[in-house]
């Protein structure tokens, strides 16, 4: 923290730590007065979209797999349904289901990784989780051990647990035997009843007062909880097909972002992610992860974002119960892919990825090749949401010496997990 | 089959990160297997698991002069995560060591060749002097093989 004369300080975090991605913020400050906040987003445009352009529309799936290491299950899922949209291809419901398994996976090893690697050492006092470590070692070995069961299933269905290569506009080049499966019921019972547990410890947690009224954006689906299915809904009354995101949702550039900002056309900053999902979707989590919740006394609407770590952490519970289910009744389907003729269009989609809403959208010629394309990560939808909170709560601080401040101001960016790699990726160069 | 599990860390398709790759590619060629990976810690901690001796190979960045070979004794020396730090995406060698110590995951015995790398751009290829640096760790790793399995 920097103070000058007349009062002004400012708070500079160059670089942001237990979060994916490189990012800084910078606060100013006049007394109790927050004047500015910026989240800095200076990892370098990732291009993502400008490298599609020209591709098969099969070739999809596996590059944008390339924009996460955490969740690269999402980028796959968003652009494969809203490829299937523009070649007319409805899946077996048997490929439906492992895609909603595959997600499942994802969200064990992402929820794991940030529940107890990169967020509780905030709330416990340590500078990480190798700290974390020497005194809570059961802990961090229940983390581990969790994760794992994530990262096996994703090997299992996506031939390996990073950047996984089975997924096809169509379904999968490779389906597993019910056997494959079955195997892993074993270890995934183990991990609902250490997600079970999971939410009790991080419940017990102090949680700093703090509450906003935000505006929640996710998928609802008729009966499940939405992952690669839904329609966009908001707590502010939308109820929107995909196909309609741009009519209410507008990204602008901002000067101290590589990520492009999303707002409301009409009523500015949103959330997504767990919180929101949760808080749209409670109804629609399974019994056990609905009682996990009570039971820590989390009910919708959750409007502290310190408590989005119990949030995760029921979603993990949900994750599991999740991936029992759809294994207890899996057959592999009759073929792993359906394959469509070839034809020009354009199409959107959104899927729940562990970080919330991820829309994707294509227009492909007659011959398949990718002419546009646009995908709004979620962390880039809560950038305008994370300085909105940092606002409003850096005044709760002033008192507070610098470190401290700083510290908690971190705290609070990463009550979003953010992953700023994804979320840099946006085109400002025009080819041709 | 070798005594001593090597594991070697690094991107192929980063420049100089391609270091630890190129060691396992020389030693597959001697007849030696090496395992490959990101360096990502806690895929480390797993690919070690139940191994006595063990050899990480990786890139690092410590500002030496590029080429130049480090070895680390992991169960004491004190390793700095930014040396090894080539993705912001996830931990690295360092933490895997810390977190393996706090754990007592170590395995028994736990070395770290560092080669220092100064150049990552996409697709480029290692430069000269880490490419020499990586075929004298890899003769260093074969003499070191060819006496364990010599020894009765």
């Amino acid at each position: 923290m920097r103070s000058k004369t007349n009062g002004a300080r400012s708070i500079r975090v160059d670089m942001l730590a237990r979060v994916e991605g490189e990012g800084g913020i910078r606060i100013k400050l006049k007394g109790e007065q927050v004047q500015d906040v910026q989240l800095h987003i200076f990892e370098p445009p990732r291009l993502f979209e400008g490298f599609l352009r020209g591709r098969h529309y099969q070739e999809v799936p596996d590059i944008v797999a390339r924009i996460c290491g955490i969740c690269p299950v999402a980028y796959q899922m968003s652009a494969v349904h809203a490829l299937e949209g523009i070649l007319g291809i409805t899946v077996d419901p048997a490929v439906r289901l492992l895609r909603r398994l595959f997600y499942c996976a994802e969200y064990i090893e992402s929820h794991a990784l940030h529940v107890y690697m990169l967020h509780a050492p905030d709330f416990l006092g340590y500078p990480d989780a190798i700290a974390m470590a020497r005194d809570h070692r059961q802990t961090v070995e229940q983390a581990l051990r969790l994760k794992k069961a994530g990262n096996q299933l994703m090997a299992a269905l996506g031939g390996r647990e990073v950047h996984p290569i089975s997924v096809a506009v169509g379904g999968f080049y490779k389906t597993p035997s019910r056997a494959e499966l079955r195997a892993f019921v074993d270890e995934l019972q183990w991990a609902r009843d250490a997600s079970i547990a999971t939410v009790k410890t991080v419940a017990g947690f102090d949680f700093p007062d703090f509450e906003q009224d935000y505006e929640c954006v996710a998928l609802r689906h008729p009966n499940e909880y939405p992952l690669n299915e839904g329609r966009v809904v908001s707590s502010g009354g939308l109820d929107l097909d995909a196909a309609e995101y741009d009519e209410h949702f507008v990204e602008q550039h901002v000067k101290h972002s590589n990520a492009l900002h999303s707002r409301l056309r009409e009523r500015g900053s949103y959330l997504v992610g767990p919180v929101a999902r949760f808080n749209l979707n409670f109804d629609r989590l399974p019994e056990t992860a609905r009682q996990a919740a009570r039971d820590v006394g989390l009910a919708p609407p959750c409007r502290n974002p310190f408590r989005s770590i119990v949030v995760r952490a029921v979603e993990l519970v949900f994750a599991c119960e999740e991936a029992l289910a759809i294994i207890t009744e899996y057959e592999p389907p009759p073929a792993p892919m359906v394959r469509a003729a070839v034809c020009a269009g354009s199409g959107c989609a959104a899927t729940e990825a562990p970080r919330g809403l991820l829309y994707h959208s294509y227009e492909i010629d007659e011959r398949g090749l990718v002419l546009s394309a646009r995908i709004v990560p979620p962390t880039a939808q809560n950038q305008k949401r994370i300085e909105d909170d940092l606002w409003h709560y850096v005044p709760q601080l002033a008192g507070l010496p610098a470190d401290q401040i700083t510290a908690r101001c971190e705290q609070a960016v990463r009550n979003y997990d953010p992953c700023i790699s994804c979320a840099t990726h946006f085109v400002t160069v025009e080819v041709g | 089959m070798s005594p001593i599990l090597i594991i070697c860390c690094g991107n192929a398709d980063r420049g100089d990160d391609g270091a630890g790759p190129l060691v396992a590619r020389h030693l597959e060629a001697l007849g030696i297997a090496a395992r490959v990976g990101r360096g990502e810690a806690f895929t480390l901690m797993e690919s070690w698991r139940g191994a006595d001796d063990v050899v990480i190979v990786d890139a690092v960045y410590t500002g030496a002069r590029p080429g130049t070979i480090r070895l680390w004794d992991a169960r004491t020396a004190p390793l700095v995560p930014q040396w090894f730090r080539c993705s912001t995406h996830c931990l690295g060698v360092a933490e895997a060591v810390g977190m393996a110590r706090h754990l007592d995951r170590l395995p028994r015995r736990l070395r770290i060749y560092g080669i220092e790398a100064r150049r990552f751009e996409t697709g480029a290829k290692p430069s000269a002097a880490v490419v020499k640096a990586a075929a004298k760790v890899s003769e260093r790793l074969a003499r070191e093989v060819a006496l364990c399995t010599c020894v009765p």
